[in-house]
């Protein structure tokens, strides 16, 4: 599904992918862990073409074709999802108004009717009931004044919504609770299937324990360390990033 | 300067047919100081050293051969279409500035004296005598001069002390613009007794297509404990100019809450004053988007005279194409005005880089223990805000539309009255210019 090869990329002449190579296959779950500032959201955006990055070699192929030359909004309607570590407040924009104009966007590029308010409602009251997300708050300006918690779980009610191949969740569970925890994986796995991927950029194990990676990715400075599978999130939770960071040291030398 | 008095000849000109004896004296007096005023002030054409007239050119009202506005008809149909309107209300209309008895929905109600100035200078002239000019002097403007020298028909509405005034008054003035261009000077007097309670929309709108000058002057004036929702609307023809003096003086305890909304004007300035009473609350909203070579000037000072009030200033532009705005809101927090709890802001959304916005919040305090705030801002729609929407699927165009939507409605939504806000989204939201940055 997703094919990362040699990617080097560049914010204002700084490099910070130094040559990731990553293959994803439909049916897997793939997490990619590493210290801060090592890349992991540079990879997620350069993903799903947030501007501002410079692609200076490399490439990503998603489902056979190069997507680097794609606006954001092809790649959403080729089924590229992004939850973000920071979703953005819309002000004056309503959730629902801003949910519905995602989904019927969507549905316009695989040749489907808009949807009728109704028909909407309906698929909307059904992701929000899984996401525990209340009316009130889809009736509110897109995240403002949400909090942290409900950021998140909004983004996990966009990825049921939308329905993308590959989903891409950047720290989604940063700054939640055990609650909201549950229910954010318990959104992931609704939507995981064996037609699609997910890519889950986390600091920590825990919310391994829900959703389940077939693969584990270390990223440092800029490249992937170390990949293996879930006993090395284990692995890392109870020794940190110390004994990789010497490994790679070592191996240099 | 002679092109300047040739045009003071022919307004003086035009007036002589003005006062011919079947006013009272008091009425007739003020025509002529108004006048008289007119003569000495002119308009406000030296711009140099005028820091209120400072990014206003208006020199095209000034040059402009204004006739006297001809009689002229249009249609209640008409009249629904380009007007806010709700047969529920009560409403005065008044076409090229005369009172239309056929086209308007006066009052029933005792508690309430609605209707044209002239008319009312016999039932309520103690009343009007006592309050016209009252706190619009002619004195130091030369457009509430000129409009004072023209009085003739315009909106009076006295409600009585105590009296809860639930059906909306509008007071609507249509121009209908032709080849020939004219002037009209609409007038507003409103006097809410104490304690008293209403919701008063003043509408200015256009049809047809031509130049015309809008000379507009209102009075407000809220006794001890009065409360007043208004509303205005500006929705004149393209090419039309309009200068609105409005005064609103606040007795202790009363409550002015205001939206105004600027949709059509080529040339536009609303010179609103709100002088602030003993623990009183003032809420002025506002929302100007500019298109074409339009130019809005809104320049609003809050004159806080006492202690213990709340101010709270919003206004929004979103400006396209080459058009241009002007803040200017200035809030004086005078000696002895303790307590003050003053906030103003002013939003812009900038469409194109050919849109000009000269938005200047100010604040002059001499009190000491007051809350103050104040700001501006102006920019383009955020990158990154863009980026999430088109994450999701939704093109440029329909993000921008999306936001630029969102950022009027926030405005929008402070009407109470449906009618009105159904008005205004079909004028403002169903119709917002689009985004002309390069992405
Ligand atoms: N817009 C930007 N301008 C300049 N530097 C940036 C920008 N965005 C990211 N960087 C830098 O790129 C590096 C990688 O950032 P990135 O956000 O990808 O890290 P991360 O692995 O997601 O970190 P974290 O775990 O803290 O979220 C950091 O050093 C960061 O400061
Ligand atoms: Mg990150």
């Amino acid at each position: 599904m997703l094919e990362i090869k040699d990617l080097h990329v560049s914010i204002d002449e700084t490099e910070i992918l130094k040559g990731i190579n990553l293959s994803v296959k439909a049916g897997e779950v793939h997490a990619i862990m590493g210290p801060n500032g090592s890349g992991k959201s540079t990879l997620a955006n350069i993903i799903v073409g947030r501007p501002g990055y410079t692609v200076t070699r490399g490439e990503v192929i998603f489902e056979g074709q190069n997507i680097m030359q794609m606006f954001p909004e092809d790649r959403a309607k080729e089924g590229i999802f992004l939850a973000m570590q920071y979703p953005v407040e819309l002000a004056g924009v309503r959730t629902w108004q801003f949910l519905k104009a995602s989904v019927d966007a969507l549905r316009k590029h695989r040749g489907e009717d808009q949807f009728s308010v109704r028909q909407f409602d309906r698929l909307l009251d059904e992701k929000r009931q899984i996401m525990q997300i209340g009316e009130d708050l889809i009736r509110r300006s897109v995240n403002e004044g949400y909090s942290g918690g409900e950021k998140k779980r909004n983004e996990i009610l966009q990825l049921l919504l939308l329905n993308p191949k590959l989903a891409l969740l950047d720290e989604t569970d940063s700054g939640l609770d055990i609650d909201a925890l549950r229910i954010v994986a318990e959104g992931v796995n609704t939507f995981k299937n064996s037609d699609n991927a997910v890519l889950l950029v986390t600091h920590y194990q825990r919310i391994l324990n829900y959703i389940t990676p077939d693969y584990v990715h270390v990223l440092l400075d800029g490249r992937i360390a170390r990949s293996g599978g879930k006993e090395l999130a284990e692995e890392l939770e109870d020794k940190g990033y110390e004994w990789i960071i010497k490994d790679v040291a070592a191996a240099a030398s | 300067m002679t092109q300047a008095l040739a045009k003071n000849e022919r307004y003086q000109a035009q007036f002589k047919g003005i006062v011919d004896g079947s006013s009272p004296e008091w009425l007739d007096g003020l025509r002529r100081q108004g006048m008289k005023d007119f003569s000495s002030l002119g308009f406000p054409t030296a711009r140099r050293g005028n820091e209120n007239w400072k990014y206003t050119n208006i020199n095209a009202i000034a040059n402009a051969e204004f006739d006297i506005a001809p009689a002229s008809d249009v249609t209640l149909e008409g009249l629904k279409q380009s007007a806010p309107w709700d047969d529920d209300w009560t409403t005065l209309v008044f076409v090229n500035g005369r009172y239309s008895a056929d086209l308007s929905n006066p009052s029933t109600d005792a508690s309430v004296t609605v209707g044209s100035i002239s008319e009312l200078t016999r039932s309520n002239g103690n009343i009007l005598e006592s309050h016209l000019t009252s706190i619009a002097p002619t004195a130091n403007d030369g457009f509430a001069a000129l409009n004072t020298a023209f009085v003739q028909d315009g909106a009076f509405v006295h409600v009585a002390e105590g009296v809860d005034l639930e059906t909306p008054l509008h007071l609507l003035f249509v121009s209908t613009a032709n080849e020939t261009p004219f002037i009209t000077h609409p007038r507003v007097l409103v006097v809410a007794g104490k304690e008293s309670n209403a919701t008063i929309i003043e509408s200015y709108v256009g049809v047809g297509e031509g130049k015309y000058f809008s000379n507009v002057v209102s009075e407000i004036i809220l006794e001890a404990g009065a409360q007043v929702d208004h509303y205005r609307l500006l929705d004149e023809s393209d090419e039309a100019y309009h200068v609105g003096v409005a005064r609103v003086s606040q007795g202790d305890d009363s409550s002015f809450s205001s939206a105004a909304f600027y949709n059509n004007v080529r040339l536009g300035r609303h010179d609103l004053l709100v002088t602030i009473g003993d623990g009183c609350e003032t809420k002025l909203a506002g929302l100007y988007i500019t298109t074409g070579r339009q130019h809005v000037d809104n320049f609003i000072n809050l004159d806080h005279t006492k202690p213990n009030s709340t101010s709270r200033l919003f206004y929004k532009g979103i400006l396209a194409d080459r058009s241009r705005a002007v803040f200017g809101g200035t809030v004086y927090v005078r000696d002895g005005a303790i307590k003050t709890d003053s906030l103003q802001s002013d939003k812009n959304l900038l469409l194109s880089p050919d849109a000009e916005i000269d938005s200047k919040p100010a604040l002059f305090i001499w009190a000491d223990d007051v809350k103050c705030g104040h700001g501006a801002t102006a920019g383009n729609i955020d990158r990154d805000t863009l980026f999430y929407m088109r994450s999701r699927g939704i093109e440029l165009e329909e993000a921008s539309r999306l936001l630029i939507y969102g950022f009027a409605a926030e405005i929008v939504e402070t009407v109470k009255l449906k009618s009105l806000s159904d008005h205004l989204e079909r004028i403002f939201l169903d119709s917002l210019p689009r985004y002309s940055f390069e992405f």
